[in-house]
Formats: structure tokens, sequence, C-alpha cells
């Protein structure tokens, strides 16, 4: 149950403790042979505080704690949900113009039966993949390989999954260089244009121009603890209280949450997350955005190209219009 | 308080103060740091002596892009203040700043005139606006604008100028990136020209949208055009940046950018690009370009 590996949040502290001591009279009961009715009460008694506690904290988690959950190092990466959700997987690499770029992985497989082109931002799980993917921070690279793959789709008549979770795109030297900002703009491009159906889902962050070129689908999903937002908290507060500690109060105010978003029609679905958070549960997160994605899917199915591009250029066009507040 | 102003009986210190001189008479360059009077200033179109080109709003350079006359549309009604944000300030009160400062509604204008003969649409983005932000307004505009272009089949101008997206707006603002790239589409499916010239400073969400989405991209010397900006990217790989970095003329040499155009020279290589994608014959007059009355300026809340 208690795992001593686990990443607790900071506002996760007594739910540890709690579970520490779980794992302590666990331990005793077994060493010492300990099987006293005495004991076991008093293990299942803790265990069903640690349980209400969780229930309770991930009820109600503010913004800012929500910011925490979307960035949890255990939460279910890329990686984890290809494995979980595409078979036939081949990885395809490169921009055929310059280099690979890890932060966003992409190829060919099979989603529940279909032929799918999938992408995502990939963060990492351990320091050397990290560094290997810089953190999910993608060089233009990283883009004109997602385009490359769009491309692909629409030749073969496939549709693209997106998976979004990146704290935005790389901020360097080398990435200007080589034209970040248009090989962001050239991929939103990308996905307005495509033939073929995009369903994209926010998984962890959803940061910046750096997701909206990957998320600008037909359908926009959030899992319910991730984040989408135009600048990071910690940017925003930044550049309004020229303090990054304020970065709680920016999440605050720039509504960056999933019901928020809902209400502002910015996406079209939250997928709900067990009690916890993903990071608690990856397998049943996983098959929930699984059958998110196969149903929108099948929703799609036997629209023409043209259609689907007009699905997506109005889904875009009305968001924030006037006329389009009901 | 000075010794001057202890010792002058009340009403005297009004005549000392620098306040009795008109603010902007003279005008002191960034790049040389020499002075220029104003008059000359504005007759060489906020173009110091020294080459610096000064940050101008909308009523300026509709001005100085078109042949004579232009019409000012008015730019679309957004919902105000939807996240309800407050920093510092209420956001509501930072808009009602920034309209005071500039008489504009928001970070954008567009115009429908003549360039070089040919009816064009040309949207300008005022930095002096909240840093031209693109919020639901601007991206508003910038549809608005190829909407305009696609009825009168006219190519469209755009001159960007923003830090990046209005955070203020949360992910709305974020919104406008693929917005304003789906107006983009629409020129390109018209088979209309779309061309950007990018002017000081041109950062963030806007370079990674419409900005870089230009069939021809002009820049004005010396502007500052990239994704992040350059303290962002100094604390990112704790290097200086080289000399340079992130202006119009790094972009030529990286491909980002087809020319680099002094502003007295664009509106004759807006003519000529335009009239040979419309496949217009060619035009042998431009006339030069003159300054126009000063009291354009105070319209977009200074020249520079």
């Amino acid at each position: 149950m208690s795992d001593p590996t686990r990443t607790y949040l900071d506002f996760e502290r007594p739910l540890a403790e709690l579970e520490a001591k779980i794992e302590e009279l666990e331990n005793l009961a077994g060493t010492s042979g300990d099987d006293s009715p005495d004991t076991a009460e008093e293990t299942a008694r803790l265990r069903h505080k640690a349980n209400e506690q969780l229930a309770a904290l991930y009820s109600k988690l503010d913004p800012w704690r929500k910011t925490q959950v979307a960035r949890h190092p255990e939460r279910p990466h890329f990686r984890d949900y290809r494995k979980a959700l595409i078979e036939d997987f081949e990885e395809l690499c490169g921009d055929r113009r310059f280099s690979e770029d890890a932060a966003i992985v992409g190829g060919l497989g099979r989603f529940r039966g279909r032929s799918v082109v999938v992408i995502g931002h990939e963060k990492g799980h351990d320091t050397e993949s990290r560094i290997k993917h810089n953190f999910g921070m993608a060089r233009p690279e990283g883009y004109r390989k997602a385009i490359r793959l769009m491309d692909m789709a629409e030749k073969f008549d496939l549709p693209v999954l997106t998976f979004v979770d990146t704290a935005g795109a790389y901020p360097g030297l080398g990435a200007e260089e080589r034209g970040q900002s248009e090989a962001i703009a050239r991929s939103t491009e990308r996905c307005l244009t495509l033939g073929t159906p995009l369903i994209s889902t926010i998984t962890g962050e959803g940061g910046s121009g750096g997701a909206v070129a990957l998320a600008s689908g037909n359908v926009v999903m959030m899992l319910e603890h991730s984040i989408y937002s135009v600048i990071s908290p910690e940017g925003c507060a930044s550049i309004l209280w020229k303090d990054s500690a304020r970065a709680k109060d920016a999440a605050v105010a720039m509504k960056v949450t999933a019901p928020d978003l809902m209400a502002l029609k910015i996406v079209d679905q939250t997928i709900p997350e067990p009690i916890g958070g993903a990071h608690r549960h990856p397998a049943e997160t996983m098959q929930a955005v699984g059958n998110a994605i196969e149903q929108h899917l099948i929703a799609l199915d036997g629209k023409s190209p043209a259609e689907l591009r007009q699905q997506r250029r109005e889904r875009f066009l009305a968001i924030g219009r006037l006329d389009a507040a009901e | 308080m000075n010794w001057l102003t202890k010792i002058t009986p009340p009403g005297m210190s009004k005549i000392f103060s620098k306040r009795d001189t008109p603010d902007n008479l003279w005008v002191k360059c960034p790049k040389t740091g020499e002075m220029v009077f104003h008059k000359d200033l504005e007759a060489g179109l906020f173009v110091t002596p020294g080459g610096h080109h000064m940050r101008i709003g909308p009523s300026w350079r509709f001005q100085f892009t078109f042949d004579g006359e232009f019409k000012e549309l008015d730019t679309p009604e957004v919902p105000r203040d939807p996240l309800k944000f407050k920093d510092d300030k209420p956001y509501t009160s930072r808009i009602q700043a920034a309209r005071k400062k500039t008489g504009r509604d928001d970070a954008m204008a567009i115009a429908v005139g003549h360039i070089d003969g040919l009816e064009s649409v040309v949207l300008v983005q005022n930095f002096a606006f909240m840093g031209g932000s693109l919020g639901m307004a601007a991206g508003e505009s910038f549809i608005k604008a190829a909407e305009e272009a696609v009825k009168r089949k006219a190519p469209l101008v755009v001159y960007t100028a923003a830090g990046g997206a209005r955070m203020q707006e949360g992910a709305l603002s974020l919104m406008q990136m693929p917005r304003t790239t789906i107006a983009v589409e629409m020129l390109r499916e018209a088979g209309l020209p779309y061309i950007v010239v990018l002017t000081d400073p041109t950062t963030g969400g806007v370079t990674a949208s419409y900005a870089m989405l230009g069939d021809v991209h002009i820049a004005e010397p010396g502007a500052l055009v990239g994704f992040a900006g350059p303290r962002v990217i100094e604390q990112t790989i704790r290097e200086k940046l080289p000399e340079g970095f992130q202006r119009s003329e790094y972009l030529l040499e990286k491909g980002m950018v087809d020319k680099v155009v002094h502003r007295r020279d664009i509106p004759a290589t807006l003519g000529r690009l335009l009239r040979v994608m419309m496949k217009r014959p060619g035009s042998s007059v431009r006339a030069s370009l003159t300054p126009p009355p000063a009291d354009h300026v105070v319209a977009d809340g200074g020249g520079h």
C-alpha cells in the first residue's frame, strides 16, 4: 500500500505520516508475528483515516495544488500512455532537416484496432531520461517532426492522437536560431489543416504555445488534475509581481484548471482521475483516457477531410466570441 | 524639494518647473545618444539620423503605408475581463488606462486603403497599448482584417509589435494563436497575399503564430524578434547572449525573414511585392513619403 519510493507533495505531508505509520504497523506485525486483533484493527482504522484524508484532499485541490499534481514526477507520461494504449508501436524519429528531438515522441501504431499516428511530449521519468527528453521542452526539431508525422497521417488517412504534457517550448539559443516560433506556428497550422481526426489530450501540463502546437485538435480533453495556461504560473508571477514565489496567486488568477477551461469552452471534456490522482492509479487513468479517445474517434467516423477541417475551424473560432456565449 | 523650491514664493516655482517646456521636444536617440528635434524626427518617419527605428503607433503606420486616403474600420467587440483578473490593479483599470493613453480600444487597428494603387487591408499592432499584447480583442481584429481582405479580394499587410499573449486573459489569449492561424488559412485558400512586417519588438505567442506565417516577412532594422525574450534565455542557458542576437539582421542571416527594409522603403517594397503577387502591371510612380500632420502622433499615445 504505502510505497517508500513515492514522492509526496507538500500538501500531502499529513497523509505521508499516516501511511508511514501504517507501514510501520504492518512491518511490526510481519516481523514479530503479532497478528493480534488489536494491531489489525488499528491498521484498518488508520488506513480508513488515510483514505478519507486522501479523498478530502483531492476533492478540493486549489489551482496551485493542481499545478503540483499535474507536474507530479510519477504521473503517467507519454511513454506510459503509449505502452498502455498503443499496440504495434513503431517510433519514428527526426525532422529530416536538422536533428532528432526526443522532447516530442511520435510514431505509428494501433489504437484499439485502428491504425493511428501518436505524438506526445515526453518529460522522462528519471534523471537520465529527463535529460534525454529535455524535460518535455521541445526545440524546433520536435515540432517539425510532429509536422512530418501529421503529413504522414494525411497521406495514409490515419487519425492523430496527441498527448500534451509540457512546461513550454525550450527557450534556448539554438532553438531561437533555428526558428522556434516558426516551428510552433507551422505545427499549429498543420493541426488545423489536417484532413483526418485529431484528438488532443492534456495529460499534465499544457504550457503555452509549445502545447497549442500539438493541441489544436477537433477535440481537446483534459485530465481532471491537469492544467492548461498561456504562461507558467511562475512566469506570470515574475512578470506581474517580479516575484516567481507568487506563482500560487498567478495560478488562481489565470484560471488554469479543467473546470475553468470547460467553462470557457476551451476544452470539450474533462476526464476524471481516480481519488488521489493519476499517479496513484496510472492504469485506471490511462484506460479512462483511452475510452474517451475511442468515443470521440467513433463520433468523428465517416467525416470527410473538409468536414473535419471545418469542424475544427468552427470550434476554435467560437472560443470567446460574444455571440457564441449563450 | 531642493533649495530653490524652498526659497521661492508659491507660484514662482511654476516658472522654474520643467513642465513649462513641452515633453518630447528633443528626443534622445537610444543608439547614438544624439538629441534629435521632434520636428526632424517626424520628418524622418521617426527614424533617428543614427538609423534607430523608433516605435510608432497605428495612425503613423497607416499614414506611412497608404498612398493617400484610407479608412479605419471599427474593431470588433469582445467579452471584457472574462477571468475577472486582478494583480496589483484590476485588469479593467489597466485597459482603461491604456485606452486613455492611446485613444484606442485595444492593441490592434485596421484600415483599408491603397498601397501603390492596389487596394489593401492593413493591420497594425500598437505596442503602446499594454505592450501590444495579443488578447481576444487583438485576435478578433486579426480575424476581421483577414475576412475583410477576403471580401475585398485584397492583400493583408500586418505590422506586428507585441511582447506576446495577454496574460490577463489566461488561456483565452492562448487560443488566439490557433484562431489567428485560421485567419491566415482563409487568406491562403483565397489565394491572397499575406505580408508580415516585423517591428520592434515582436516576441512570444505573436511570433509563434501569425507573425511567422507570412508569404513574405519584412523586418524593420534592429527590431527584436524572437520566441523567448532574451532575459528568459539568459536565465535558462546561464550565458550572455551574443551581440545582435534576435535582431532583424540576425533573423535574416538565419533564414527567418526575407529582407530587412528601412522604414522609408517599406511602402515601395510592399507595392512591388503585392503588384507582382496579384499579377498587376508594375507601377512607375510611387509617391515618396512626406511627413503627415503632427496631430496624428497624439492619437497613438506618442510617437515612440
